[in-house]
């Protein structure tokens, strides 16, 4: 009997099927607690200017309490976190289902690098370049949906949704329709439609799955009527399956006197296949952080864009770029509902957008959509074909799927969240926001077009051997991590407002003193 | 270290019995004895030997204390629980089914005296858990109701699903889930945040109407249960909707529409119960009540201040309630009861046709112009799985008078449009 193995001749062993992956972990404090007294990075040079006086009232009584340190440690420190992080260009980022995580070439940075000098309050005449950029984007984005007009101040998806909510309360309110006071949406829209409805003072009617899955058209016909102010959906909902009589849900609506507003959130998988306008919809939404390949910079500077008939451009938040055939101007629509942020928009993301579309093209965007729906339908194959995985409702999926863990929950007692914490020790994972929980012991993988093959083989594996491991050692499951830079965390602070603490000075406050 | 924390287990042994046989349920001896015939085998003690080593597997060395044989002592024997046994009253109660023939060394067959019996003797313990179905949980609530009247202990309870009935809100999803629940639930209680207790509907079917192909579920009580934080899956839920704050957002809803001098006949339920509270009155889980809203308050100078409400009549009876609806603008408020979805029929009988018909007219559509209110959080819609909401008024033409859609109120400034059907045409068809 042959006692070696036929790799012990190689110099480097081979490299076995799940990856023996460990994160690192620096125990790294907070940057304001490495911060010394008087420690610089840069020694700034005294102004050679004359001292302005400034008027006391805009003067502070003292400095800004920020982090003084010198220029090796905070490249330390900010390496270090980024080691301990499981970001899209390290792992198989298909486990943020809705969240579209692709690949953002990195040469659009560079692009984005050089508008960065700009200041917003410069002159039209001087930044004809970038204004001229915002204009053919809005054009590509406008051909992209069929609507008339797109503004790309946003800053967010949820600050697109809650722009188009605004115009649609403009709206209703222009034609003496304040009566409209019900906002339709469905349970698998994307929350936000229903959250921004309501923080705009709507009451939502949330319409539910019916026996296939898809949102109940007879319900629609039953929510719809006088004080209906808009239907907000999204198609293909977040189970990623696609309601294809969208056509007539925007035509009830519309009969009522309603408007329709189309969530693109999930638009990556019918780009250049279907548009907002053809089938009715008003007003629509794109999260360019998600179709358009910016970086997700979550609860920062993303970018969104708010698309709208010609009825409805009046309303526009505002200013707009207008092009006079010579010259770009800045505009502000007849009855805009204001601006939603500052300036612009977030014109470095704007940038990065607009150059990965046109290095795509428009046979390129539909082949990002025709990728990422075969990429998805491929790892749908594979996933319910771990024993304990199923897919409710089982019709194919466009760029999405939502799937539930609950057979394999009630038999070992280990849940979703625990088995994606578990994925993390072998290097990817997924996390588990699927509020309404309607589907139970949920879990959603989004592969966008950006994942080979060997990706999304290597993702189905890791599931699968976490799902068997669950049978043979639930305990095993339920301490995981082990690889990971933070082990068990006690998340109650973060539904706590007395301890919550989103910046340094409430940790302070709250902790500290 | 589970040191000082008793399970108390208590095993319905004939629960489950008629299910395989076909005969949708295994209450009383007659039944028994047909499913035992067909060939039946009991399986209770099995799930529970289940949910025991589940537990154990979680909370090793956790003490059970268990009634004698078949109804506990097995299961836990076969999970290789340490237990105790509480002191057996009279034995078993034969209802004089075969004793020999529910297998080996099941002894006599019990009866819904043992199950209650059972449960009396474990009033100290810090968890109980049982294994059977709707019709176990009803005995174990009148158990439970026997201990709150003697002013002992009242444990909460943890159904382990053994039955063929298993509507009720106070089971887990599968034996092993009750185990994980248990533990969890026990690892709470000496926690810092201290266990988390909900109460949980208590239903059952008339199984004679119910072999005729009329399901009825009737809401019996309520129960606490643990929370079940693990069947949410993450935290995220917790804050966001799940929680036992939708119950309170639904009634605060409620409230909001009512208008001063007109009746509102709130029927019976734990969410219903919810508006009740909402509006500072102690109404009924069982009855039906027939409350009004205070004139509002506006001494406070903006008229949102709630001025409370007023308790017309409680518990009422169909008479009581025909006359206190009649000539009178009223809105029926109406929880969907167990988990088939009915809102009439079931359990509130007293909104008889007659009634039906003095609220709402002879109109179709009139269900849609607020004078019926469906309440249910968007979790228990969701478990219908797209099934639609069911009305059996007793009288067919107003059910299907009824039958379409219907605003269900989900939460504050919340509702969703549903399907309801008549249930003749949905269960027969």
């Amino acid at each position: 009997m042959n006692t070696a193995e036929p790799f012990a001749e190689l110099p480097v062993a081979p490299k076995p099927p799940l990856r023996r992956f460990h994160q690192a972990r620096w125990d790294e404090p907070m940057i304001f607690e490495l911060s010394r007294p008087g420690r610089r990075g840069v020694a700034v040079p005294e102004p050679g200017a004359p001292r302005v006086e400034l008027p006391e009232s805009v003067r502070r009584a003292e400095p800004p309490k920020l982090p003084e340190l010198a220029q090796p440690h905070v490249v330390r420190h900010y390496l270090r976190l980024s080691q301990e992080n499981l970001g899209n260009d390290l792992n198989i980022d298909v486990g943020q289902g809705t969240c579209t995580m692709k690949y953002s070439p990195k040469v659009n940075d560079r692009f984005a690098a050089a508008v960065a000098e700009l200041h917003p309050l410069q002159h039209e005449d001087t930044v004809q370049g970038v204004l001229e950029i915002y204009w053919r984007m809005e054009r590509m984005l406008a051909e992209i949906s069929g609507m008339s007009r797109v503004s790309l101040q946003p800053a967010s998806g949820s600050a697109a949704i809650y722009a188009n909510i605004a115009m649609i309360r403009a709206y209703h309110a222009a034609r003496g329709e304040t009566h409209r006071d019900q906002v339709i949406t469905t349970i698998f829209s994307h929350p936000s439609n229903a959250a921004c409805a309501k923080v705009a003072g709507f009451e939502v009617i949330t319409l539910m799955p019916d026996a296939d899955g898809l949102p109940d058209i007879e319900a629609l016909r039953a929510a719809v009527g006088p004080r209906t102010a808009a239907l907000m959906i999204t198609n293909p909902e977040d189970t990623g399956i696609f309601n294809p009589r969208i056509r007539e849900f925007v035509d009830l609506v519309h009969e009522a006197g309603g408007l329709a507003c189309y969530d693109q959130a999930n638009a990556n998988g019918i780009l250049g296949i279907t548009r907002a306008r053809d089938a009715g919809f008003d007003l629509c939404h794109f999260n360019l952080h998600k179709t358009f390949s910016t970086p997700h910079s979550c609860g920062g500077p993303a970018a969104g864009a708010c698309g709208v008939s010609a009825d409805l451009a009046p309303f526009l938040p505002g200013p707009v770029v207008v092009f006079d055939g010579s010259a770009y101007r800045l505009e502000t629509p007849e009855r805009s509902i204001g601006k939603v942020r500052p300036f612009l928009g977030v014109t470095q993301n704007i940038v990065r957008a607009y150059a990965w579309i046109m290095s795509l093209g428009a046979e390129g965007l539909r082949q990002v959509a025709e990728t990422a729906a075969l990429n998805n339908n491929y790892l749908m194959r594979k996933i319910i074909a771990i024993p304990g995985a199923s897919a409710p409702w089982g019709t194919r999926r466009i760029e999405q799927a939502r799937y539930s863990w609950q057979e394999l929950a009630e038999e070992t007692g280990v849940h979703s969240e625990e088995i994606g914490v578990r994925a993390a020790d072998f290097g990817v994972h997924y996390w588990t926001s699927h509020h309404p929980y309607l589907v139970p012991e949920p879990f959603t993988l989004e592969p966008t077009e950006s994942y080979s093959m060997e990706d999304l083989d290597e993702y189905a594996a890791i599931l699968a051997h976490v799902a068997d491991e669950a049978r043979r050692d639930p305990e095993m499951v339920k301490g995981a991590p082990y690889n990971q830079s933070v082990h068990k965390i006690d998340p109650s602070p973060l539904d706590d407002p007395k301890a919550w603490a989103p910046t340094w000075r409430a940790y302070v406050r709250k902790h500290l003193s | 270290m589970s040191a000082g924390v008793s399970v108390g287990l208590v095993v319905n042994p004939v629960a489950g019995l008629g299910g395989a046989a076909g005969l949708k349920g295994s209450d009383g001896a007659e039944v028994q004895r047909a499913a035992l015939a067909r060939g039946a085998t009991p399986r209770a003690g099995e799930r529970a030997e289940r949910a025991v080593r589940a537990l154990l597997a979680r909370r090793p060395g956790t003490r059970l204390v268990t009634a004698p044989g078949p109804m506990g002592e097995h299961s836990a024997r076969a999970a290789g629980a340490p237990h105790d046994l509480v002191r057996s009253t009279a034995g078993p109660h034969s209802a004089g089914t075969p004793a020999d023939s529910l297998g080996s060394g099941a002894g006599a067959p019990t009866t819904a005296r043992d199950t209650r019996e059972a449960v009396l003797a474990m009033a100290g313990v810090d968890l109980l858990l049982f294994a059977g179905g709707d019709g176990t949980a009803r005995d174990v609530l009148d158990a439970v109701r026997e201990l709150r009247e003697r002013g002992e202990r009242v444990p909460p309870v943890l159904g382990i699903p053994a039955g063929v009935k298993v509507y009720s809100g106070c089971f887990a999803v599968s034996p092993a889930a009750a185990g994980f629940l248990a533990a969890a639930y026990l690892s709470g209680a000496s926690g810092v945040s201290g266990p988390a207790l909900a109460e949980a509907e208590v239903v059952d079917l008339d199984e004679d109407r119910y072999r005729q192909g009329l399901v009825s579920p009737v809401l019996y009580g309520a129960v606490l249960v643990p929370a079940a934080p693990a069947a949410l899956s993450g935290r995220k839920a917790g804050s966001s909707g799940t929680a036992p704050g939708t119950v309170e957002g639904i009634a605060r809803e409620v409230v909001s529409r009512m208008r001063p001098g007109v009746r509102h006949v709130l029927g019976p339920g734990a969410t219903t119960r919810a508006v009740g509270r909402e509006l500072g009155l102690a109404t009924t889980l069982l009855g039906v009540d027939v409350v009004e809203r205070a004139e509002r308050d506006g001494r406070d100078g903006h008229g949102e201040r709630d001025g409370g409400g007023r308790l017309v009549a409680a518990d009422v009876s169909e008479e009581e309630l025909s006359a206190l609806v009649a000539g009178r603008e009223t809105v029926l408020v109406l929880s969907v009861i167990g988990g088939q979805g009915f809102v009439l029929g079931r359990g509130n009988q007293q909104v008889s046709p007659r009634v039906l018909r003095a609220v709402l007219g002879d109109t179709p559509g009139a269900r849609a112009d607020g004078r019926l209110l469906v309440l249910a959080t968007q979790q228990k819609l969701a478990a219908l799985g797209g099934r639609p909401l069911l009305a059996d008024s007793g009288d067919e033409d107003l059910d299907r008078m009824l039958a379409g859609h219907v605003q269900v109120i989900t939460g504050h400034h919340e509702s969703t449009i549903y399907r309801i059907s008549a249930a003749s045409e949905e269960l027969n068809g």
